[in-house]
């Protein structure tokens, strides 16, 4: 089956500017919310969308270079892991389930958390925190990840991301 | 599956033009597939598609951007300058390699 096209068949890549954004908001600090909105951030960014992120709240723990190599996962409150609930709040199984995640992550290629952020900065990403967020956890940006950008209001981030497609994790 | 004329070369590719035969391509075959896309290539664009058209041959698979930067040692900001946009797909499509599958 075969037919050949007179015109050559070419991608269309769409290289004009698009004017395509995306906003991520990053609101929670555990390990299997972490990933959701770093993934979508770099496939936006592969497809030549302008993104931008926001930490907030829990989301700081994703920036914060105390604790962002060491985010967590617990079964607990999480009827999707099967387990049963008792099981989560035992000792060790956060660490086991986190290990385990960790594991299964790492076998897909998929970087962890600090060298996402890395890949994401060099695809050409924006990392900003959250102002409110700095101040109730008394950090200031010595303490967060060198790559963000600044530390910004709540009204900052939606000015600078105006006419951009909105996505809260 | 079609088959189109790029700059004289015949060549299997899907709906979208992405080659479908890999023994069909060939450097030259690349270089016509990159003029189409307006890139002009360098020796840095080929170190890269060398690298794909490699690693397919080992895998079978079109390596992610970020296996051209772990694995091919071409750090990713280089790779977006080279290939401004989309440097996955645009990478793929030059070698004459399918679009990569991977998430990341």
């Amino acid at each position: 089956m075969t037919d050949t096209a007179t015109a050559p068949i070419v991608p269309s890549f769409d290289t004009e500017e698009t004017g395509r954004k995306l906003a991520i908001i990053c609101s929670k600090g555990s390990l299997d919310m972490a990933y959701p909105g770093l993934i979508m951030a770099n496939a936006a960014l592969g497809e030549g969308v302008e993104t931008h992120l926001f930490f907030t709240f829990w989301g700081f723990e994703i920036i914060n270079k105390k604790t962002m190599g060491d985010l967590k996962f617990t079964p607990l409150g999480n009827p999707a892991t099967h387990m049963p609930q008792g099981m989560g709040g035992l000792p060790g199984v956060t660490h086991m389930a986190t290990s385990r995640m960790k594991k299964a992550i790492a076998e897909l290629d998929v970087p962890d958390i600090p060298d996402f952020l890395e890949q994401i900065v060099a695809s050409g990403g924006h990392l900003w925190a959250c102002r409110m967020s700095a101040d109730m956890n008394h950090l200031t940006e010595a303490d967060l990840y060198d790559e963000v950008e600044g530390i910004i209001s709540a009204a900052d981030f939606i000015e600078l991301t105006e006419g951009a497609q909105l996505l809260f994790v | 599956m079609p088959t189109t004329t790029i700059d004289g070369h015949q060549i299997h590719v899907d709906d979208e033009g992405f080659m479908t035969a890999y023994h069909e391509w060939s450097e030259d075959v690349g270089k016509s597939l990159a003029t189409q896309i307006g890139i002009d290539m360098t020796d840095e664009h080929w170190t890269a598609i060398r690298f794909l058209r490699q690693d397919f041959a080992d895998r079978g698979e079109t390596p992610t951007l970020r296996r051209v930067t772990v694995v091919g040692g071409i750090p990713t900001k280089r790779l977006f300058a080279l290939f401004p946009q989309k440097p996955a797909k645009k990478m793929a499509y030059i070698a004459g390699l399918p679009k990569p599958q991977g998430c990341v």
